[in-house]
């Protein structure tokens, strides 16, 4: 009865167009929007440090890879080292230009991530499918040998990694050893929802009709005048910008520093899982994805020794990790086969059935 | 200058100077490929018969070692353990078959290739919940395979040859040759590459689809299990191997998707190119090349070649 379009009429083509046209939806959004920004100024440590900022850069990684996977067809398994390289972008960006304001750096290291997703999604034009996979997997295993091999990418740090220096936004420091969690927070947070209302325009525009085409039949949208190269081309260099400020996001908002092994294709493997489990070719399931594959050890971590604890069962961390993965991979099967198109759908049929309710048709 | 001469000249002048290192180095490089054509063949066998490619063969290969080392360790003789293990690799097979590949019938391959990635997290979460995450040493002696190694004089330096290897290589082509006359002169293997063409076809002649896609896991088993035994007495039993495993993959696109020479042949060229280019060309660009070298390869060879060298070219119509 609450969630219906009765009563809401829609007097331009622009307005029947909309993204979200249930008046309903866009409060909800709305409430998110309010509520994710409540949460950094009452929220916990534990919950903005451990939860909160990880599953937003996760969402946005993950968003990055839907649109190169369920949007444009095209699977990549170099996700985390496309990451690296918005890291290590930034992190020389950063250092090379220190009174630039870093916020500039971070979304531009985004452009350098996206033309070398651009030089590794060159082969995309001749090969598809899992030989895609391989050409991604190079790229994977050859950026990762950089980041380890070339002092350069480090500067010449002798511990090898890359540390976040302090940096500033209105004065108040958002990277660095003495950035608050809330002030972290909030950078992400905008930067993400900045993020996700630009891949919604790109994935509902033009470029994204493109990528559909493409993915869904690529003979057949190079017939009605789409060019494949430039679609493709533009897939995978949309999908890096956005892979590699999360990757920029991660390193100098949540952890502070990193070495090359934190982008290793593990990271890849569970960006790939967030967007097969959330909903291949959905926003909102990069989110949902996200959320479930990055909670699911915290989760886990919390419920199962309070499980075992009336029996004396110790539950430690290295069973729940192996939990975790067992977890993560019979979920993937379940949804393979049950619902291919993820937590996305899901929620579609949760809210199209809320809108015939209480009558079932 | 200096650089090029360090590229083009200095490999090339050092491989004369020192004819025993390159004959060593050769030599590793034959023995790691006869390892990675393993792996790739067990790929081949599973993408032959089911159009599915299977990401979980590296860590079948792992799981296959461990079951094995594993009931070793519970006090089971060698050899019973071994015949444990084959059983494992059974009821691997029928079980994937049951829940995994069964309901995906005529998917899309890359839902079944992304239904293999969750298979592979699934195992490595059970495998390291089940044998524990450390890693074991193989029961090489136990099993009967020779150990130790042999020198040889060449050129003023000698080679050393590890008797394990000469053992794998042989293992390895009694293998090959088995599985090749399998499939191309026996009844299941005409069977096997019916369903590889369409799963459909295959169902409306009358093959038992469900029966030919335990026979072809549980030889991919198979396989695994020789390849874990193989490579964990080189090195240890543990869930790093994997990431070997992935190696393969580049050895199936020099080698093609459907060929078994092919596998042979790209596990040779990437483990012996490897080799070289580590040995001769690494030190120029700060080591450790390996880890990437085969991609690259595989990825300028992708681009001349889509379909490998003994692949089957694919004609697409509109």
């Amino acid at each position: 009865m609450i969630y219906r379009e009765a009563g809401q009429y829609k007097t331009s083509y622009q307005a029947d167009r909309a993204v979200f046209p249930l008046r309903q939806d866009r409060i909800g959004i709305a409430v998110i929007v309010a509520a994710a920004y409540a949460a950094g100024v009452f929220g916990s440590d534990f919950l903005l440090q451990a939860v909160l900022i990880p599953f937003l850069i996760f969402s946005l990684a993950a968003i990055g890879l839907n649109i190169l996977v369920g949007y444009a067809g095209l699977l990549s398994l170099g996700t985390g080292a496309f990451m690296g390289v918005g890291a290590y972008a930034c992190y020389k960006l950063m250092t090379a230009f220190p009174e630039v304001n870093v916020v500039v750096w971070i979304l531009m290291s985004g452009f350098f991530s996206a033309a070398v997703g651009v030089f590794f999604g060159l082969p995309s034009l001749r090969i598809k499918g899992f030989y895609l996979a391989v050409a991604t997997l190079a790229a994977q295993f050859f950026l990762q040998w950089c980041f380890n091999r070339i002092p350069w990418l480090y500067n010449y740090n002798i511990s090898g990694a890359i540390e976040a220096p302090l940096r500033t936004l209105f004065g108040v420091p958002i990277t660095g050893a003495t950035a608050t969690l809330e002030a972290r927070y909030f950078v992400v947070l905008t930067l993400v929802i900045v993020l996700t209302w630009l891949a919604s325009n790109l994935v509902h525009g033009r470029i994204g009709r493109q990528w559909m085409a493409i993915r869904d039949m690529d003979i057949a949208a190079e017939l009605i005048g789409i060019r494949p190269l430039h679609a493709k081309l533009m897939a995978f260099a949309c999908s890096s910008y956005f892979v590699g400020v999360a990757g920029a996001m991660m390193v100098f908002l949540w952890y502070g520093g990193a070495e090359y092994n934190v982008f290793n294709i593990d990271q890849s493997f569970f960006i790939l899982f967030m967007i097969i489990i959330g909903g291949l070719g959905s926003l909102i399931g990069s989110f949902m994805g996200a959320a479930l594959i990055f909670m699911l050890p915290i989760g886990l971590g919390i419920v199962l020794p309070a499980l075992g604890a009336p029996f004396g069962i110790a539950v430690d961390a290295a069973t729940i990790e192996h939990l975790r993965f067992m977890i993560v991979g019979a979920l993937i099967i379940f949804f393979l086969i049950v619902e291919p198109h993820g937590l996305a759908r899901l929620w579609q049929i949760g809210k199209q059935k809320l809108r015939v309710w209480p009558f079932p048709y | 200058m200096d650089l090029l001469a360090q590229i083009f000249v200095e490999p090339f002048a050092l491989m004369v100077e020192m004819p025993d290192l390159l004959v060593q180095t050769l030599w590793e490089g034959f023995v790691s490929g006869v390892l990675y054509a393993l792996i790739a063949l067990g790929f081949v066998l599973i993408f032959k018969a089911s159009g599915v490619f299977n990401f979980a063969q590296g860590i079948m290969v792992v799981f296959a070692a461990l079951t094995l080392v594993g009931f070793y360790a519970m006090g089971v003789p060698a050899f019973l353990a071994l015949i444990l293990a084959i059983g494992v690799m059974f009821v691997l097979a029928f079980t994937v078959e049951r829940v995994v590949l069964r309901p995906l019938v005529n998917q899309p391959d890359i839902i079944l290739f992304m239904a293999t990635f969750g298979l592979t997290y699934f195992l490595i979460g059970f495998g390291e919940l089940v044998f524990g995450g450390e890693p074991k040493v193989m029961i090489t002696e136990e099993l009967m395979l020779p150990t130790g190694a042999s020198d040889f004089d060449f050129a003023g330096g000698y080679v050393r040859i590890q008797h394990l290897d000469i053992a794998a290589a042989v293992i390895a082509s009694i293998m090959i040759a088995t599985l090749g006359v399998f499939f191309s002169k026996t009844r299941i293997g005409r069977a096997l590459r019916a369903v590889a063409d369409s799963h459909k076809a295959a169902l409306s002649v009358g093959i038992s689809l469900n029966q030919i896609w335990v026979i072809v896991w549980f030889a991919a088993g198979i396989v695994a299990l020789v390849t874990g035994i193989m490579w964990g007495a080189r090195s240890d039993v543990s869930f790093a191997l994997q990431i070997i495993a992935l190696k393969a993959l580049p050895v199936l696109i020099l080698g093609g998707f459907t060929s078994i020479p092919g596998a042979i042949v790209g596990g040779l060229i990437i483990g012996i190119g490897e080799k070289l280019g580590e040995f001769y060309w690494g030190p120029v660009i700060g080591g450790g090349i390996e880890s990437w070298f085969a991609y690259v390869i595989a990825l300028i060879f992708l681009l001349f070649r889509p379909q490998g060298l003994f692949g089957e070219k694919i004609i697409e119509r509109v």
